[in-house]
C-alpha cells in the first residue's frame, strides 16, 4: 500500500473549540475587518475635508442603521485586536504564557473588548443627546 | 495549505453499532474512528456500548476491553498504560490526550475517540508518524560539543544549569501537542511544531551544548519557527503539563536578543 491513499484524520471537524484557539482565530479576523476598514475610513476623512456636500452623503452612508451596525463592529474590532495584542506583546516578551495565567487575560479582553465598545457607544450617543 | 475540508477519501462515513452488553447498570457509548486499508472504504465511526462496572477506569481500558471482548479488528497503539511511553495518543472528546491517562469518567456523554489530527491514518487509531519523527532528528537532539570532554569526569553541571532542563525532558514525544496546532495542521510539512521546537529549546538551553549558534541559525526560518503564532493549543493539551508555547516563546526572544 502506498502512503498516498491514506485517509488524512479530521482536525477542525473534531477538535474542540476552545478559549485559546477561538481569540486566536478571532485576533486574526479582526485584524483582516480592520484591514477591510481602513479604507472606508480614509473615504470618511476625504470626505470631512471636501466639504459639505460629501460629508452630508457619508452620514447618510454611516447614520443609516446598516452604516452604524458597520461602524459598531469596527469599533468592537479594535478594541479586541487592541487588547489581545497587548496580550501577544507580552507573550512575546515571555510574559503570561501558563495556561491559567492565559485563560484569565484570555477572558478579561473578551470581557473589556465588550465593555469598551458598550462604553464608546454609550459615550457617543450621551454626547450627541439620543439615539436620534 | 490552509484547507478546512477533508479530502474526499478522508470523509467520514456512517459506521456500525456493536450490540449493548446485557444486564449492565453503567452505561457508557464510545464512538470510535475506523479505517482499515485494505477494504477499499471510507474512514468510518464504529459506535460500541460499554459496562462500565466490568471495565478499567480509564479510556484505554475501555479501548482493551472492546479488542478483547466485543471487536478484535479495532487496531490502536498502546505500550506503557501509565502515560510515560506516549503511544495511546489520540483526539478523546476533542482534545488530545493519551487514552492510557484520561478518565472514562471524565467524559460527558459519549466517549468520541479519533486519531491524533490532520494525519495520515496507517489504520484506524494508528497515525503515520513518519514525518514527525524527522523533524525531530532534523533538530539533532543530541549534545553537540566542540571541546574534549574532562577526561577523569562526566561534563558537570550545576543545580540551577540543571534546572533550566525541568518542563523540558519530561516531554515523550507523543505528537499531542503538534497535531493540536492549526498552524501545524496546515503549514506541516515545513513548521517543525510545539514538540520538535520544545525539544530543540531543550538542547538551547542545556549549559553543557555548545552548538546553540547553529541551533538558532537552523531556526532562524519563517516557516520551521515562525509558524507559531502563539495560538496556545499546545499547552492546553499536552497530557504531561509541559509549556510546548512558552519554549517557542523563549526561542523567538532568544533570536532577538542575539541580534
Amino acid at each position: 500500500m502506498t502512503p498516498t491513499n491514506r485517509p488524512l484524520s479530521p482536525h477542525l471537524q473534531v477538535y474542540r473549540p476552545q478559549l485559546t484557539s477561538v481569540l486566536s482565530i478571532t485576533h486574526r479576523a479582526t485584524g483582516v475587518f480592520l484591514a477591510l476598514g481602513a479604507p472606508v475610513l480614509v473615504y470618511w476623512f476625504w470626505a470631512v475635508a471636501d466639504g459639505a456636500d460629501a460629508f452630508a452623503a457619508s452620514q447618510e452612508i454611516f447614520g443609516g442603521i446598516l452604516g452604524r451596525a458597520a461602524v459598531f463592529m469596527w469599533c468592537y474590532a479594535l478594541f479586541y485586536h487592541l487588547l489581545n495584542g497587548i496580550r501577544h506583546l507580552l507573550w512575546d516578551a515571555g510574559l503570561g504564557l501558563d495556561i491559567p495565567v492565559l485563560y484569565k487575560s484570555g477572558w478579561v479582553v473578551v470581557a473589556a473588548s465588550v465593555g469598551l465598545t458598550v462604553f464608546t457607544w454609550l459615550l457617543g450617543y450621551a454626547a450627541r443627546g439620543g439615539a436620534g | 495549505m490552509v484547507e478546512f475540508t477533508l479530502p474526499a477519501n478522508s470523509k467520514i462515513k456512517k459506521g456500525l453499532t456493536h450490540p449493548e452488553p446485557q444486564e449492565a447498570e453503567s452505561i457508557k457509548r464510545f464512538k470510535i474512528y475506523r479505517w482499515d486499508p485494505d477494504a477499499g472504504e471510507n474512514p468510518r465511526t464504529d459506535m460500541y456500548t460499554l459496562d462500565t462496572d466490568r471495565c478499567g477506569p480509564m479510556v484505554l481500558d475501555a479501548l482493551i476491553k472492546i479488542k478483547n471482548e466485543v471487536d478484535p479488528t479495532l487496531t490502536f497503539r498502546r505500550s506503557c498504560r501509565e502515560g510515560i511511553c506516549g503511544s495511546c495518543a489520540m483526539n478523546i472528546d476533542g482534545t488530545n490526550t493519551l487514552a492510557c491517562t484520561k478518565p472514562i469518567d471524565e467524559v460527558n456523554g459519549d466517549v468520541k475517540i479519533y486519531p491524533l489530527p490532520h494525519m495520515p491514518v496507517v489504520k484506524d487509531l494508528v497515525p503515520d508518524l513518519t514525518h514527525f519523527y524527522a523533524q525531530y532528528a532534523s533538530i539533532k537532539p543530541w549534545l553537540q560539543s566542540k571541546t574534549a570532554a574532562p577526561p577523569d569526569r562526566e561534563r558537570l553541571q550545576s543545580k540551577e544549569e540543571r534546572s533550566r532542563l525541568d518542563g523540558l525532558y519530561e516531554c515523550i514525544l507523543c505528537a499531542c501537542c503538534s497535531t493540536s496546532c492549526p498552524s501545524y495542521w496546515w503549514n506541516g510539512d515545513r513548521y517543525l511544531g510545539p514538540a520538535t521546537l520544545l525539544q530543540a529549546y531543550r538542547w538551547i538551553v542545556d549549559s553543557r551544548d555548545e552548538a546553540t549558534g547553529e541551533r538558532l541559525d537552523e531556526l532562524e526560518d519563517p516557516f520551521r519557527l515562525y509558524r507559531c503564532h502563539t495560538i496556545m493549543n499546545c499547552s492546553r493539551t499536552c497530557p504531561k503539563s509541559l509549556n510546548p508555547g512558552r519554549a517557542i516563546a523563549e526561542i523567538k526572544k532568544l533570536l532577538v536578543s542575539r541580534r
